[in-house]
């Protein structure tokens, strides 16, 4: 029954390929074209890097010779041809595990799922072993005392023997660590994703801009790679196990490793290893998104799976339907004859396929989005208010990570759309903790005289009052917040009864509670439930982690409507129009709604010295400010005449609100 | 206010002090041998002071091949910017919203005036970083965002058009700013309000910002020693982009690639694009003349069948012209050039001459005419109140009755001078255009200069 299976499946990769045999293709070709550049680039790199570790300011001209007969032996040419072999794996490799939606890791434990997980594990360990091996190039390109692993040397009575050379051992497991921690920064940077650019450029113009900074990250990734292996190889070297080996210049000590040469040496291959590796990804991620021009329509049937709204409505696989998006965002941008086809109808029957397929597809992904949105909130909504004792309290004696519960097992209920975050799979666990008894017992006591008037104002109301839930800081909120419960329609919408602030039923510890011992204790279990805890904001950035693809069908849906209030004949677009009024509306309210959530608005820490792209982490703000500007140009274009439209009275409230430009 | 200045000055003098340091160190080690506590080997002392003066020659060459970049940073935005005379000028900066009447006037003390006449508030905007105003500009598609260039970052204001606050927290503003990106002078939105360039005469690569995302896209081409001007065509293109020597480029938006134009005698000065983005006309530094260059392709092959040199569409040299109060000369070299949305009329602010009193800055309107042959016609001047020189003008985006110019004028007012035509052509683009527009309260000045129309109706 297991071979049964197997050929089902078999046979569905067999529909799927034939399906999208020339997209697939499209890719695939691309990938190679990336990794053939690469392999093309490294004589170059490997020359200047050949110069600079050979390089000596006293003896110039036997530089040169030096590296002239180096790069004519057989050893040389051996090891060049060792290089382009790695440099093909890696190319590979990025081909195996791009995506083009991020993982997101919700907490510190799904992070180490994630770096556990037997798939990024063989990554590793494979990058692993082709840092060996890049090493042993370096090695033999710096020759001198790195270049073999024994010599022969005589011992104290005198016969000869093979000694052990740890300079060129040190290079190579240097190799080995750099080439591990460059995989595993590349799980927690998020180094597989590939982001789409809003600005397209020429490759070649695209990789000159790249250069320097892939360059500069190299160097520094290198510098810490260096320092964080020297630290520990010396603590290693202490290990009686590694203290067998037979060696004449112990490296193990202090004094052994602060050799200059020696570090520049290691750092030096270092970031030759780095810098080939990260041109061969900028030369994938380059070349993989570029712009794919894909026909509207087909005059022949059999070519019709390759036609824009049949690979759009496609599920697999990703990049395919994003290349398809980005195409239609441009088409409906820049070209009035390929918008022409959209609007254009079926020749038997008179059907507008095109239009239909595409606005659905569109309409589907926002639909989505919406859904998902609203499911969040409903989540978070319903937990702050379950939860709402044990995070208040908790929150109150924690300083900064406020963000506790209340935010946890979100993931659950969520359409599993596209989402393969290992979190999930931790949620459980960690939903549970913060519940815990210690907690409650160690809330400061707000029904004790001891207690100020203005302690207990700051955590009473404020713990039930969901959409302020966290961000008490500020004391503008605070404020607020009462005026907020007293009106309580806020609890109305959310359709679950909500207790007084007076009833709030309060836990009643000793009134004379050693603080000193408390205070300790909280810190203790803070210390240990802190890898459990949510990183901020990484459920906001999970659930807009595929929001490109939301991001193109605005605009694409947007850009259409515009254009179709001159350029479409047979107005088949103003069918859909309510809908697509509709849907963006009802996206925008969720959007709005979304945004008032703690740590949704806040902006993540930009950092510039990785080769991780961060794009992911802002996808959220371009969402909301293309949704706002979508919506203007369609009421810009349309201005009264959507007067005319049939949408409910709540949308037309909140369409007249952008027709007066008020929003 | 007084926060900002203080900071300033402060910043200066830490800079001046660690500059003083260094020479101090220097000097000592080269003219001193005398201290032997801290005696330098000699050869350390002399490489070290070949290499100052290696930078140093390096630096004035640079400095002599592109001159500009000695100035101070107030000096260079007076310079480069379209305000004329801009460090004494009262209103630094005006931009009228893209959709509705509103606009905002950037002040000689750094603050931003949001005037709109549906609503009884005037926002005051401020912010620590808001120094030296060079331009200001509405976001398109959007009720809320501005544009603002400072002197050493981008600033993107969310204005909320329904808050009753009169002065919006320096939270509702996004900093955008780069190393060596500073001062910005010119900025420009694309029509479809996704992107946002900026421009620095110290920087020769232009920015294109993803405001939402606060990343940038630096595009860099060698030459020009910098960006100063920058304008984007109304159907989204082509964009403008000038630099300080005799150089601009035309970038074409789709894949941004760039056309190269180099000038005869200086750099372009100013340049505004036809509506429908198919012709650019624009001034030459010491040239008293318009070119034109007209772009007849689809976006995206600019190189193939672009155009192949400018032609000269307008001559603007002196002419002496006698009125009641005697005879005044016009003409002379441009300060800017702004064309109405619908593409009939043509405003040119000449720069005059300060020191004559009959050389006065004026601004000539022409009529414009695309069909059968592109060309200008003469239709009038505008002239302000006694003593006062126009410093800034822009027309109104929608005015729904033929063309609305508003002037800044040197004693801080702002008119708004009304044409009255029927346009000739085919109604602009979007249906819903705004009302007829109710003059604001605070500006008596309307009206003033009826005299000097030459016509109202075409």
């Amino acid at each position: 029954m297991n071979g049964s299976g197997i050929k089902i499946k078999a046979t569905k990769d067999l529909h799927y390929i034939c399906n999208f045999n020339c997209s697939i293709q499209v890719i695939c070709w691309r990938a190679v074209a990336s990794i053939a550049w690469a392999v093309l680039l490294l004589p170059p790199i490997t020359l200047v890097f050949v110069i600079i570790s050979k390089f000596s300011f006293l003896h110039p001209i036997q530089t040169i010779s030096e590296c002239l007969y180096l790069l004519t032996s057989a050893s040389g040419i051996f090891s060049f041809i060792l290089l382009c072999g790695v440099i093909l794996i890696v190319g590979f490799l990025h081909l195996e595990y791009y995506t083009v939606i991020p993982t997101i890791a919700c907490s510190k434990i799904a992070l180490l799922g994630q770096l556990l997980h037997p798939r990024h594990f063989i990554n590793s360990l494979v990058h692993c072993f082709m840092g060996v091996i890049v090493a042993w190039c370096c090695a033999v390109t710096m020759g001198l005392r790195y270049e073999t692993l024994g010599y022969p040397c005589t011992e104290s009575d005198g016969h000869p023997q093979m000694c052990l050379n740890e300079y060129h051992l040190i290079l190579l497991l240097a190799g080995a660590f750099v080439g591990f921690s460059h995989s595993l920064l590349g799980v927690i940077y998020n180094m597989n994703y590939v982001s789409f650019h809003t600005v397209q450029q020429y490759k070649y113009l695209r990789f000159k801009r790249c250069l320097p900074l892939v360059v500069k990250c190299s160097a520094t990734q290198a510098l810490y790679s260096v320092r964080n292996y020297i630290v520990m190889y010396l603590f290693l070297g202490k290990c009686p196990f590694f203290m067998n080996k037979i060696s004449v210049h112990p490296l193990d000590s202090i004094a052994g490793l602060l050799d200059l040469s020696l570090l520049y040496h290691l750092w030096s291959s270092a970031t030759f290893l780095l810098l080939t590796w990260n041109i061969t990804l900028l030369l994938f991620r380059i070349f993989v998104t570029e712009v794919y021009s894909f026909p509207v329509q087909s005059s022949f049937t059999e070519d019709s799976h390759q036609c824009l709204p049949k690979v759009l409505t496609e599920k697999q696989p990703m990049i395919l339907k994003f290349l398809a998006l980005q195409d239609l965002a441009l088409l409906s941008q820049h070209s009035p004859s390929r918008r022409c086809e959209v609007f254009s109808l079926s020749q038997p029957g008179g059907h507008p396929h095109n239009w239909n397929a595409i606005s659905k597809e569109c309409l589907s992904l926002l639909t989505d989005l919406t859904q998902r949105l609203v499911a969040y909130h409903d989540t978070v909504a319903t937990n702050g208010r379950a939860k709402s004792l044990s995070s208040g309290s908790e929150r109150k004696t924690s300083s900064e990570t406020s963000v506790t519960s209340g935010t946890e097992d979100l993931m659950s209920p969520r359409p599993v759309f596209l989402m393969k975050t290992p979190a999930s799979v931790f949620a459980r666990s960690v939903a549970g903790t913060p519940q815990s008894p210690l907690t409650s017992l160690f809330t400061p006591d707000l029904d004790s005289p001891f207690a100020s008037p203005a302690l207990r104002r700051l955590t009473a109301p404020v713990d039930q009052c969901s959409p302020w839930y966290g961000t008490v800081q500020s004391p503008h909120i605070m404020r607020r917040a009462p005026k907020l419960w007293s009106t309580s329609t806020d609890s109305q919408v959310n359709g679950s009864p909500t207790p007084s602030p007076a009833s709030v039923p309060s836990p009643k510890p000793e009134p004379s509670k050693p603080s000193f011992l408390a205070q300790f204790l909280q810190n203790r279990k803070e210390q240990v439930l802190k890898p459990c805890h949510k990183l901020p904001e990484a459920s906001s950035q999970a659930l807009f982690a595929d929001s490109q693809a939301h991001i193109w069908a605005l605009e694409g849906l947007s850009y259409l409507v515009q254009a179709s209030f001159s350029e479409d004949q047979f107005g088949v677009v103003q069918t859909t129009l309510p809908s697509i009024l509709s849907c963006m509306l009802v996206l925008q309210e969720a959007v709005d709604r979304h945004f008032k959530l703690p740590h949704a608005s806040s902006k993540p820490v930009r950092s510039t010295s990785s080769m991780g792209d961060s794009t992911y982490k802002t996808l959220r703000f371009a969402l909301r400010a293309t949704l706002k500007t979508a919506i203007y140009r369609i009421t810009t274009t349309f201005g009264d005449h959507l007067n005319a439209v049939q949408i409910s009275a709540e949308h037309r409230k909140r369409l007249q609100q952008f027709l007066e430009y008020k929003e | 206010k007084l926060h900002s200045r203080t900071e300033s000055s402060s910043k200066a003098a830490f800079l001046d002090h660690s500059e003083t340091l260094w020479m101090r160190m220097t000097c000592k080690h080269t003219n001193s041998p005398v201290i032997d506590a801290f005696a330098v080997p000699k050869w350390l002392s002399m490489s070290s002071g070949c290499i100052l003066a290696l930078l140093r020659w390096v630096s004035s060459f640079h400095g002599s091949l592109f001159p500009h970049l000695t100035l101070s940073s107030e000096d260079m935005i007076a310079e480069f910017s379209q305000v004329l005379n801009w460090s004494d000028c009262v209103v630094r900066a005006f931009a009228w919203h893209p959709h509705t009447d509103k606009f905002a006037v950037a002040l000689l003390d750094d603050s931003i005036k949001i005037y709109n006449p549906k609503s009884a508030t005037t926002p005051t905007l401020k912010h620590r970083l808001q120094r030296s105003v060079a331009a200001v500009q509405w976001k398109p598609l959007c009720a809320s965002a501005l544009a603002v260039a400072c002197q050493n970052c981008l600033l993107v204001w969310h204005v909320d058009p329904c808050s009753l606050s009169t002065r919006p927290s320096s939270g509702c503003a996004q900093v955008l700013s780069h190393p060596g990106h500073s001062p910005v002078t010119s900025i420009a939105w694309s029509p479809s309000g996704s992107l946002l360039l900026s421009a620095s005469p110290m920087d020769s690569t232009m920015m294109v910002w993803d405001v939402a995302a606060e990343s940038c896209v630096p595009l860099q081409r060698v030459g020009g020693g910098g960006v100063s001007f920058l304008s984007w065509s109304p159907d989204g293109s082509h964009v403008l982009a000038s630099t300080p020597s005799a150089l601009f480029r035309v970038w074409e938006t789709r894949m941004w690639t760039c056309e190269r134009w180099p000038c005869v005698k200086g750099r372009c000065q100013s340049g505004c694009w036809s509506p429908d983005g198919s012709r650019l006309l624009f001034t030459v530094q010491g040239e008293m003349v318009i070119y034109a260059l007209t772009f007849t392709d689809a976006p995206g092959q600019l190189s193939h069948s672009g155009p192949q040199a400018a032609a000269v569409v307008a001559d603007l040299s002196e002419t002496t012209f006698s009125t009641p109060d005697g005879d005044i000369v016009v003409g002379g070299e441009i300060q800017s050039l702004v064309w109405d949305p619908r593409g009939e009329r043509l405003a040119v602010l000449l720069k005059g001459d300060p020191q004559a009193a009959d050389r006065p800055a004026i601004i000539a309107v022409f009529k414009t005419r695309a069909n059968p042959i592109f060309e200008l016609l003469p239709c009038g001047f505008v002239q302000g109140e006694a003593g006062a020189e126009p410093r800034l003008m822009q027309f109104h985006p929608n005015f729904q009755h033929g063309a609305l110019l508003t002037v800044c004028w040197s004693n801080g007012r702002i008119t708004h001078v009304p044409f009255y035509f029927v346009s000739a052509g085919v109604p602009h683009f979007g249906l819903s255009g705004s009302p007829l527009l109710p003059h604001p309260q605070q500006r008596p000045a309307d009206f003033v200069n009826q005299s000097l129309f030459t016509e109202f109706l075409s």
